[in-house]
């Protein structure tokens, strides 16, 4: 059995991604398309920069919401690019290679693209056209761009599914997708996608849907694949073990952002980003030594209509400080959390004295709780709430509580949106990387 | 029938039983002939014990904790012996084991969005719920008591009155965990409670699962194919194949000692952190309408010998506690006396192909 | 591939099998009659003379007359005939025609979108809130000088008021399939949009046209006579109309004489109501959301537990 595959990534790039923004502008009710409302905007991929190196495989890795899937389709311009450009040099004759903008292009040379770049999508029961057999399913392609027809068309399909490991690809070709296996249809969605020979694949969660003792049979056909075919993968996933074992390079990805980016064994032996940890930690392993982690974030990713002022993970980070951009609506989080704790009674009494928690959940850096009557209670509750837990980041980040006449001020402290930094072997985005040398005392490295 | 589990002696003594399962079938019909998808499977569940049920789709785990609750499909036949505090599930009439349903047998399913009302607030689905099987129950009481589950699932009281739409993935999940938990059930069946989430709410839920025992001493049948969520969340562990159920016992010794070789490769073709080359059981779960002959894991099992292909192994207990259905570890461990050399030579078969697979 | 058509059929339940099996029985009965109207017929639809003789009027029902005769010396057997055949070719040919014309348009509507899309969801609604019959009468009046009275222009007022179904129905299944993964795939193979259409929606999108077509055939048939029975349908000299034989028989029923409307008003239903079962029926065996599988009996031999397999179990 295969063991890990030698690397052979040249260094020299495939794809650049450059400042890269995929916005969807969000459909509000009927009532606000009428009035010509505006409804906001998904920014499903926020500024990405990633270079894919030719021959390597790439991992996306990041919860459902956190945009890889936007990104890997913008690869292919499946998903239109609001900023930023995706730039495909394309091998040409003697070594020379050509730029392809690929978020500029349309029409038939978007298509054409199609020869060099492919997918291989998560689903394999919905990425099969239902009522088409297998060979025209498989086929397809090379009509599409004119390389084969009529004749010459079976023995090529015929080729590509034996790759895949449909043999004898007579037994496959005449059936439709209801009457293959799930693995059997992912093999055949993959021989569609390699039968243009192209140089990237995009396989967008290719084998989340099959069953345990498929995935390990589909993930090595991927492997086999590359060596034989010299392809360079983007894979993207939500699982790190298979994305340990898979990729040379892992980007983990965060509400439309990349978080940390580096090598794998790097990102493995020490992750950085709080968000990578957390992701390490949640994986359910077969382990029976290992319990259920205590420490995990709470909550889930956020609306990536109304992301989190600062660090978009910083509601959610254990290790958050007073800079990753504290603001009302986690107040809001915090108040309820402690109200999860309360009796009924004492929970009916405090919410009264607060009053609405709705005027919380529009960022704001300073907000009042309260009514200026009773501002010494609600003071006096944060202060519990404080002293229940004195660890809670968010305390960190809030930089004075007063009474005024309207209730109790909160103000937040400044917080900034860190950038992707250079940090050891790896690029996080994360205030807490690189180490600040004033915190550390210099060492030589 | 009611006295017979508040009986003293049923209520206090903790080392009984909540759920005992014996021989129980489950076949459908179909135009092929009846679909084996549960045949003759036994196993116990004591309070407050989790027990996972793990294997691959197809396999009939589903089928068994529907079974369990009486909501199989029309077309399926089930039979056996089926205890709920040592009364007889199977022969109740149907209006009784409604009433349980709910009260006493709970069941949080894998799309909580599709199980709940979305015109209804959570309010009104906790009232919909309570009132069903407590008729007289009041508004405020039922409030107190949506509440307090409420908070064990970390749902805040801000959000009682909402609706479905207004939750996340996650506390949708919860808070098909705290309708079924509203009851105090004595026994929940978990089909696939996580599947359709991400890695750290799932993480959460399983938390959360893990919990019920200390919160409710509620009885746990999880069923799931991951095989991680078993070794983090159970207490003991069944492996099923094919309809039935090859290896249970301590979760502990399951993962570390595998005995059956079905779920030493389905460990070992799971991929973990740990994980540095790939390894696969070849072939596919058999078609459950003509399951081979003999062991039904014999066609894709390494350790096969001529007996597998012929005999039906028998379960039987192991030195280390669990028990297991396996000619070979009955060899392993001197439960099959009475095999001859020809029994036990190496099974000769034909080669399966790559794609053949599930 | 015959299995694949007629695996529906064989897992329906009783009802609706029995349906289906009786529409298609009577709808037959009808398509023999209209095949081999001139050799069932004993005259031709317009004939008033035998051997230079002519029919009696309003005779009753006999032996030489089975239907007796109407009051322009037909034969009311022959014209029943004959007005199936007249009937299913009309009603084929305005099928077909909107099958034609609001497919295509529903797929590209559907797949196109925007303003493609509004425009004409926005004509295809106006043509639908018209009342049928009106909108016939409207577009007989319209070809009656291009294309005469005959059959042909019979069947293209009819069309027009099919192809809003069509297009409705098509158009719906292709926003939803629009979105589907096997599109996105064919988009990430490169495919152009029209055989995106052709090839990957249009398999999909048709599922339940032919529900729609027999359905609208049976509705057809009642909006054909009713064309007919105000005068504004196929013209007495070009074929043999069952509508406009009950508008002549109008005036016979008061004085008493029954048979002249009794057969073709029977026709009629019988025709619409093997179209409409037909159609029933194969909406309950192609739409999945009806479809009840049929149930197959359990037999379970008695149970071995597993004790009983302990060793020493001979083989």
């Amino acid at each position: 059995m295969q063991t890990k595959r030698d690397v052979t990534a040249t260094g020299e790039s495939l794809v650049d991604i450059r400042d890269l923004e995929v916005h969807f502008e969000l459909r509000g009710g009927m009532l606000k398309r009428l009035l010509g409302m505006d409804t906001g905007t998904v920014k499903a991929v926020d500024g990405v920069n990633i270079s894919l190196k030719r021959g390597e495989v790439l991992g996306l890795v990041g919860e459902s919401g956190s945009g890889k899937t936007t990104l890997g389709r913008a690869m292919l311009g499946l998903a239109r690019s609001t900023k930023g450009s995706i730039t495909y040099h394309e091998r040409g004759g003697e070594g020379q290679t050509r730029e392809r903008v690929v978020s500029q292009l349309k029409g038939a040379d978007l298509r054409s693209l199609r020869t060099d770049l492919q997918m291989v999508f998560q689903d394999p029961n919905a990425a099969l056209n239902p009522s088409m057999t297998i060979e025209a399913a498989v086929g397809h392609p090379l009509k599409i761009h004119g390389i084969a027809k009529g004749e010459d068309l079976r023995p090529r399909v015929a080729a590509a599914l034996e790759r895949v490991g449909l043999a004898p690809a007579e037994q496959f070709m005449s059936k439709y997708p209801a009457d293959l296996s799930g693995g059997q249809k992912q093999r055949a969605v993959i021989a569609r996608a390699i039968i243009l020979d192209p140089e990237v694949l995009v396989a967008d969660e290719p084998v989340s849907m099959l069953d345990m003792s498929v995935r390990a049979k589909i993930l090595q056909l991927m492997v086999d694949l590359k060596k034989d075919l010299g392809l360079t993968y983007v894979y993207i996933t939500h699982d790190l073990a298979s994305a340990k074992f898979f990729c040379d390079r892992i980007a983990i990805m965060y509400l439309g952002r990349v978080v940390e980016i580096g090598p794998t064994e790097e990102i493995f032996a020490d992750p950085k980003h709080p968000y990578t940890k957390a992701l390490l930690k949640a994986i359910p392993e077969p382990d029976p030594n290992k319990m259920v982690p205590r420490d995990l974030p709470r909550g889930e990713i956020p609306d990536a209509a109304k992301p989190p002022l600062g660090c978009s993970f910083h509601p959610r980070c254990p290790e958050a400080v007073a800079e990753c951009g504290w603001e009302s609506r986690d107040l809001r989080v915090l108040l309820e959390e402690h109200w999860t704790r309360q009796e009924t009674t004492s929970y009916e009494e405090e919410q009264a004295l607060v009053g609405s928690l709705d005027r919380l959940d529009d960022p704001q850096k300073t907000v009042t709780l309260g009514s200026g009557a009773d501002s010494a209670r609600v003071r006096g509750l944060l202060d519990r709430i404080r002293q229940e837990n004195p660890s809670e980041p968010l305390w960190s980040g809030v930089d004075e509580i007063s009474e005024t006449g309207d209730g109790v001020e909160v103000r937040f402290h400044q917080g900034f949106d860190p950038e992707l930094r250079p940090s050891g072997g790896v690029e996080v985005a994360c205030v807490l990387h690189p180490k600040p040398v004033t915190v550390e005392p210099f060492r030589p490295e | 029938m009611t006295e017979l589990y508040d009986a003293p002696v049923a209520a206090r003594d903790d080392n009984a039983p909540v759920i005992d399962a014996q021989d129980i079938r489950i076949w459908y019909g179909s135009e092929r002939g009846p679909v084996k998808a549960v045949d003759g499977v036994s196993f116990s569940l004591r309070k407050g014990e989790i027990l996972g049920l793990v294997g691959e789709s197809g396999c009939g785990k589903s089928t068994i904790g529907r079974g369990l609750l009486g909501l199989l499909p029309p077309g399926a036949e089930m039979d056996g012996a089926l205890r709920f505090k040592g009364e007889d599930l199977l022969a109740l009439p149907k209006k009784e084991m409604f009433a349980k349903r709910g009260a006493e047998l709970g069941m949080i399913f894998q799309e909580p969005l599709t199980r709940l009302n979305p015109l209804m607030r959570i309010s009104e689905h906790f009232e919909e719920t309570l009132r069903t099987h407590e008729k007289s129950i009041g508004k405020e009481e039922i409030q107190r008591r949506a509440l307090e589950v409420l908070r064990l699932m970390g749902i805040p009281p801000t959000r009682y009155r909402s609706y479905p739409h207004e939750f996340s993935g996650g506390m949708r999940q919860r808070l098909m965990i705290a309708l079924a938990l509203v009851l105090r059930p004595a026994f929940v069946v978990a089909d696939e409670p996580t599947t359709a989430l991400d890695v750290l709410v799932e993480a959460q839920i399983i938390r959360i699962l893990h919990s019920l025992r200390s919160e409710f001493e509620t009885s746990l049948l999880l069923i799931t194919h991951n095989l991680g969520i078993i070794a983090e969340a159970c207490d003991r562990v069944a492996v099923m194949y094919a309809g039935e159920i090859v290896e249970i016992g301590d979760a502990r010794e399951v993962f570390s000692d595998p005995q059956h070789p079905y779920t030493r490769e389905l460990l070992r073709s799971t991929i973990s952190l740990s994980t540095t080359g790939l390894n696969f059981i070849p072939g596919a779960p058999p078609d459950l309408v003509n399951p081979p002959t003999g062991c039904h894991f014999h066609p894709r099992c390494p350790d096969a010998m001529n007996i597998c292909a012929t005999r039906h192994p028998v379960q039987h207990a192991m030195p280390n506690g669990t028990r297991v259905q396996c000619w070979a570890a009955d060899l392993a461990h001197g439960r099959a006396p009475d095999l001859t050399e020809d029994d036990t030579a190496p099974l000769v078969r034909e080669e399966i192909s790559v794609a053949d697979e599930a | 591939m015959l299995n694949r058509l007629l695996a529906p059929f064989r897992n329906t339940t009783g009802l609706a099998r029995w349906i289906l099996v009786t529409g298609i029985v009577i709808t037959i009965a009808f398509v023999v009659m209209a095949v081999f109207a001139p050799w069932l017929a004993p005259l031709d639809f317009n004939q008033q003379k035998v051997d230079g003789v002519k029919l009696p009027k309003l005779a009753a029902p006999s032996d030489d007359y089975w239907f007796g005769t109407s009051d322009q010396f037909y034969d009311v057997f022959s014209r029943v005939i004959w007005g199936a055949r007249t009937a299913l070719v009309v009603v084929t040919l305005s099928v077909l025609f909107s099958v034609l014309i609001g497919v295509p348009l529903g797929l590209i509507s559907g797949f196109v979108g925007g303003w493609t899309d509004r425009m004409l969801v926005f004509v295809m609604d106006a043509l639908y809130a018209f009342p049928t019959l009106l909108l016939a009468i409207v577009f007989s009046f319209l070809l009656r000088d291009a294309l005469g009275g005959g059959v042909t222009a019979a069947a293209l007022s009819l069309t027009v008021i099919y192809i809003p179904q069509y297009f409705r129905v098509v158009r719906n299944t292709t926003v939803s399939a629009r979105e589907s993964t096997y599109v996105e795939a064919a988009r990430a193979i490169g495919a152009k949009n029209s055989s995106i259409m052709g090839r990957y929606l249009f398999g999909n999108v048709i599922q339940s046209v032919p529900v729609i077509g027999t359905l609208n055939a049976a509705d057809a048939i009642g909006t054909l006579a009713a064309l007919g029975f105000l005068g504004f349908g196929i013209q007495p000299n070009e074929a043999s109309e069952w509508g406009y034989d009950l508008n002549r028989a109008l005036d016979d029923a008061s004085s008493g004489i029954w048979w002249t409307a009794l057969f073709p008003g029977l026709a009629i239903v019988f025709l619409i109501t093997g179209l409409t079962l037909v159609g029933e029926g194969l909406n309950e065996t192609v739409n999945p959301s009806l479809r009840k599988r049929r149930i197959r009996k359990v037999e379970m031999p008695p149970n071995e537990p597993t004790t009983a397999l302990v060793e020493g179990r001979t083989r």
